[in-house]
């Protein structure tokens, strides 16, 4: 029987095997010869440190997750470990087993990578309880560690912590979002708990937010809960949305004028919005991403008139319908901080419940959009929320 | 015959029904088919100038039809006409 170092010279003679400087120069170039980079270590070693932007496939778990970090069998691929054997050996594998076309071990590994000078990136390390709260997230290849760490960092506002904000509030919580703020000035309500499972029926007549804070806190004592007990308008908008430097805001608001002042504020501080509305059956969401797509005045330049505007008094609404939509647009939040799949900014989702169906439109850039055709610093305080007066909008629904 | 599928707030205009066939060649046709069927979408849909209203997104299946041929746009044989006039609920 060979050795187990002759095996690992047999296998380094049959696969390609590629120098250091000639990866480091492709990755950098940007001219399309950049491989899919792919460190084979084990979870300890490539936490300590490891080429920016490598995918971490240990070769233990090779066969079985390759596929998440390069799914196409004909793309460059080069493998990594300390110092050029096991990435041989996973190099083999992928070709022979896994028909690989283009793979390559890279020599000596991070070891000669580092040697060079080439720069290594060490990730903050989650702790042992963290590891393990998100371990079905650092799973999935388009999540990882990487992204776990984005939603730690991440800060979202949701506007709302009603029908909508519940199920958003409980899952981002969940999801390890690090720095959640709520604005509500409403207290919990018997007839809310029908859809508004944040809050529990020993907390009806206290601050929706202070309830909010209490689950969310039990669920996942990692998230900085930042409570904003008042009802958004022009007088405190600005300053809510500064607050913090929030990444998204989550749009739950119940009527128009509040609406219309969020997209103005938004588009001014270049801050995306989730944008979920519900009325019955039906549900509607998109997302509105400053200066990439449209804004919610592109979609709907004028406000309906009231009798066609059932925001004003008490409607009904089947109680699973927000939790279906909320939980859309926390899954839209996640996408917009990691940074993965395809949002839906330009397009409008319609989910009708009834007849358990999904419609989709193309919400375009409206170029004559009276705010979002101008740059930020020219929307003045005084345009923002233009709107007709809402007691009195509301007065003539009757 | 294109389909026309009415928004919550438009079906009780429409006897309660969530989907409405009406004949036409364009859009304006079309629509005023349905409100010839149910005269109290007229002037949800419509302005005293006969223009759509502005607060009514209508969509020719997923387009919009601002950005086609606006009430001129041809409406072919199982096309879907969408009404959408916004919705704000967020419900407290």
């Amino acid at each position: 029987m060979p050795t187990g170092a002759e095996v690992i010279r047999e296998v380094k003679g049959r696969i390609d095997e590629v120098d250091p400087g000639t990866v480091h120069a492709d990755l950098e170039s940007g001219n399309g010869n950049a491989p899919v980079l792919i460190d084979v270590r084990e979870s300890d070693e490539f936490e300590a440190g490891h080429i920016p932007g490598a995918r971490h496939v240990p070769r233990g778990h090779l066969e079985s997750r390759i596929e998440g970090a390069a799914p196409d069998r004909s793309q460059r691929v080069v493998l990594y470990c300390a110092s050029g054997n096991r990435s041989a050996l996973a190099a083999d594998t992928l070709e022979r087993l896994l028909g690989y076309e283009h793979v390559e071990s890279m020599t000596g590994g991070i070891t000669l990578w580092k040697d060079r000078g080439y720069d290594v990136e060490v990730p903050r390390r989650l702790t042992k309880e963290q590891r393990e709260r998100y371990s079905r997230h650092i799973l999935i290849p388009e999540v990882g560690l990487e992204g776990q760490q984005k939603l730690l960092d991440a800060k979202v506002l949701l506007l709302g912590a009603g029908a909508l904000g519940s199920p958003t509030s409980l899952y981002l919580t969940a999801a390890g979002v690090g720095t959640i703020g709520i604005v509500d000035n409403d207290v919990v309500d018997l007839s809310n708990l029908q859809r508004q499972v944040i809050h529990t029926t020993d907390r009806i007549g206290e601050s929706k937010v202070e309830s909010a804070q209490l689950t969310m806190k039990a669920l996942n004592p990692d998230v900085d809960v930042r409570t904003f007990d008042l009802r958004l308008d022009a007088s405190n908008i600005m300053e809510v949305l500064q607050s913090e430097d929030w990444d998204v805001v989550v749009d739950g608001l119940d009527n128009f004028p509040t609406r219309y002042l969020l997209n103005d504020a938004s588009v001014r501080l270049r801050i995306p919005v989730v944008s979920a509305a519900i009325l019955g059956f039906d549900g509607q969401l998109s997302v509105f991403e400053p200066y990439v797509g449209p804004c919610y005045r592109c979609l709907f330049p004028t406000p309906p008139p009231a009798e066609l505007a059932p925001s004003c008094g008490a409607n009904g609404v089947l109680g699973v319908l927000p939790g279906t939509m909320g939980m859309l647009s926390a899954t839209e939040a996640i996408k917009l901080i990691i940074g993965k799949g395809d949002t839906l900014t330009g397009r409008l989702l319609l989910y009708d419940a009834l007849a358990a169906t999904f419609t989709e439109l193309k919400v375009r850039r409206d170029p004559d959009c009276p705010i979002c055709s101008r740059a930020p610093d020219d929307i003045t305080d005084e345009e923002m929320g233009v709107f007709p007066d809402y007691e009195a909008f509301c007065a003539a629904a009757g | 015959m294109a389909t026309i599928k009415i928004p919550p707030v438009l079906r009780a205009s429409v006897g309660g029904e969530r989907e409405v066939e009406a004949d036409g060649a364009d859009v304006g046709t079309v629509l005023h088919a349905l409100a010839a069927q149910h005269p109290a979408t007229q002037s949800q849909l419509f302005g005293a100038d006969g223009e759509l209203n502005r607060y009514v997104n209508v969509y020719l299946n997923d387009e919009d039809v601002r950005v086609l041929g606006g009430l001129q746009t041809n409406v072919g044989e199982g096309d879907t006409l969408v009404i959408l006039p916004a919705m704000a609920g967020g419900e407290r």
